[in-house]
């Protein structure tokens, strides 16, 4: 007999995109902390991850867990030149608003403005779409998020050129690209292997 | 295969050691690693669990061929080609490639205010032909990719039903979802860089 997937209540479930702190609930049955060896530790990277019944559930596939944590960090918080931390979070939550990942984007364009200090600029992205109208610079990097999170990718060369034309350097460009990339791997473990929650209440 | 083998996104995007491109990847060296430690610990893993070489290789050809691009189609085909399987499954494999042409991303929100955003779109189903070649494992796997693919916020408990109920436990669809977010990822990189080694700005 197979295996059987967890039903979520859908009673609160969030049904628009927003900064709000929200949950997620798995589809499919995390580890137990019980049953954790130390391969699965080395998988989580941060012993706190063993509290997110998301990673515990990705946790069933350690090795393949931790490169991705540590392609993730890198790509959105290694300090050196490149792209503002602001502006990788906006190619996050522009590529996660295009793929539809509520709750990525919640996270995401949290950061975003936590570090553009734009929260009303960032709440625009999440109600108007990725069509919307914010700035040169901002617009450049949701276009280029969006276009590459096409499948087929109509990325080329007017994204980067428009790019370009805001100020955005080979390295800047390098880490728009990565961070659009790196949320069409996001978006779609968390949109397929579970779903949003709403807030705890406090 | 080796940590030695090359760099598999440098080697679709063209990047020669010293080169500009080089010298961008080298800003993010953990990133650069470990999005090639993604690719090993996927194709060539220490723990292989249930999902064989064939498996993973037939599911990356078929997501590369979804995504359009010819040298990374060419790459996972000639992977599937050195497991040495039956020549059925890489021939039933091009077939779905073919099938389940589409552009992405589309699909339907939970009901609500987003509902105005719902974009219709092919729902992907093997054919009673290839099916018999691929088996039900693969042929499932080959589904529920298409909608990992273009329509990520159509996923549901139910899709992942049909993946547990063709004989996927829940560690390996954890390894087989992984193996597609990971590739979302991959190809883009690979693409978003090839459109930025052409396009050098003195």
């Amino acid at each position: 007999m197979s295996e059987k997937t967890i039903a979520v209540a859908h009673a609160d479930r969030p049904v628009v995109f927003t900064q709000d702190e929200i949950g997620w609930a798995p589809w499919l049955e995390p580890l137990a902390a019980d049953q954790l060896t130390d391969r699965h530790w080395a998988g989580l990277v941060d012993a706190s991850r063993a509290k997110s019944p998301y990673f515990m559930l990705l946790a069933r596939d350690p090795e393949i867990l931790e490169a991705r944590t540590k392609t993730d960090k890198d790509i959105f918080y290694n300090p050196a030149a490149g792209l503002p931390r602001a502006e990788r979070e906006l190619s996050a939550a522009a590529t996660s608003r295009d793929n539809g990942c509520i709750f990525c984007a919640s996270v995401h364009a949290r950061f975003a403005t936590t570090h553009s200090k734009r929260r009303e600029d960032v709440q625009r992205l999440l109600d108007e779409g990725v069509g919307v109208d914010i700035d040169a610079r901002w617009n450049a990097v949701i276009a280029a998020s969006v276009a590459l999170t096409s499948t087929p990718s109509a990325f080329g060369q007017g994204e980067i050129e428009r790019l370009r034309a805001v100020g955005l350097d080979d390295l800047a460009i390098a880490d728009a690209i990565h961070g659009a990339a790196f949320f069409n791997w996001a978006n779609r473990l968390m949109l397929s292997l579970g779903e949003p929650t709403a807030a705890e209440k406090k | 295969m080796s940590e030695s083998e090359p760099d598999v996104i440098d080697l679709l995007v063209g990047v020669e050691k010293g080169s500009r491109l080089d010298a961008i990847r080298a800003q993010r060296p953990e990133a650069r690693d470990n999005a090639q430690k993604s690719y090993l610990t996927l194709f060539a893993p220490k723990f292989p669990g249930e999902m064989t070489g064939e498996e993973r290789y037939a599911l990356a050809t078929f997501v590369a061929g979804l995504h359009g691009d010819a040298a990374i189609l060419a790459f996972y085909r000639d992977g599937l080609a050195r497991q040495g399987g039956p020549s059925g499954i890489a021939a039933a494999v091009e077939g779905e490639i073919a099938r389940g042409a589409a552009q992405g991303p589309y699909g339907c929100y939970p009901v609500g205010p987003l509902s105005v955003e719902d974009k219709a779109g092919p729902i992907h189903r093997v054919s009673p032909a290839n099916r018999s070649a691929l088996g039900a494992r693969l042929s499932a796997a080959l589904e529920h990719a298409h909608l990992l693919v273009f329509r990520p916020r159509d996923a549901s408990p139910a899709a992942l039903q049909s993946l547990l109920d063709a004989g996927w436990s829940t560690t390996g669809i954890v390894t087989l979802s992984q193996l597609v977010a990971f590739l979302s990822f991959q190809i883009r990189v690979i693409v978003g860089l090839r459109a930025l080694a052409a396009n050098s700005h003195s």
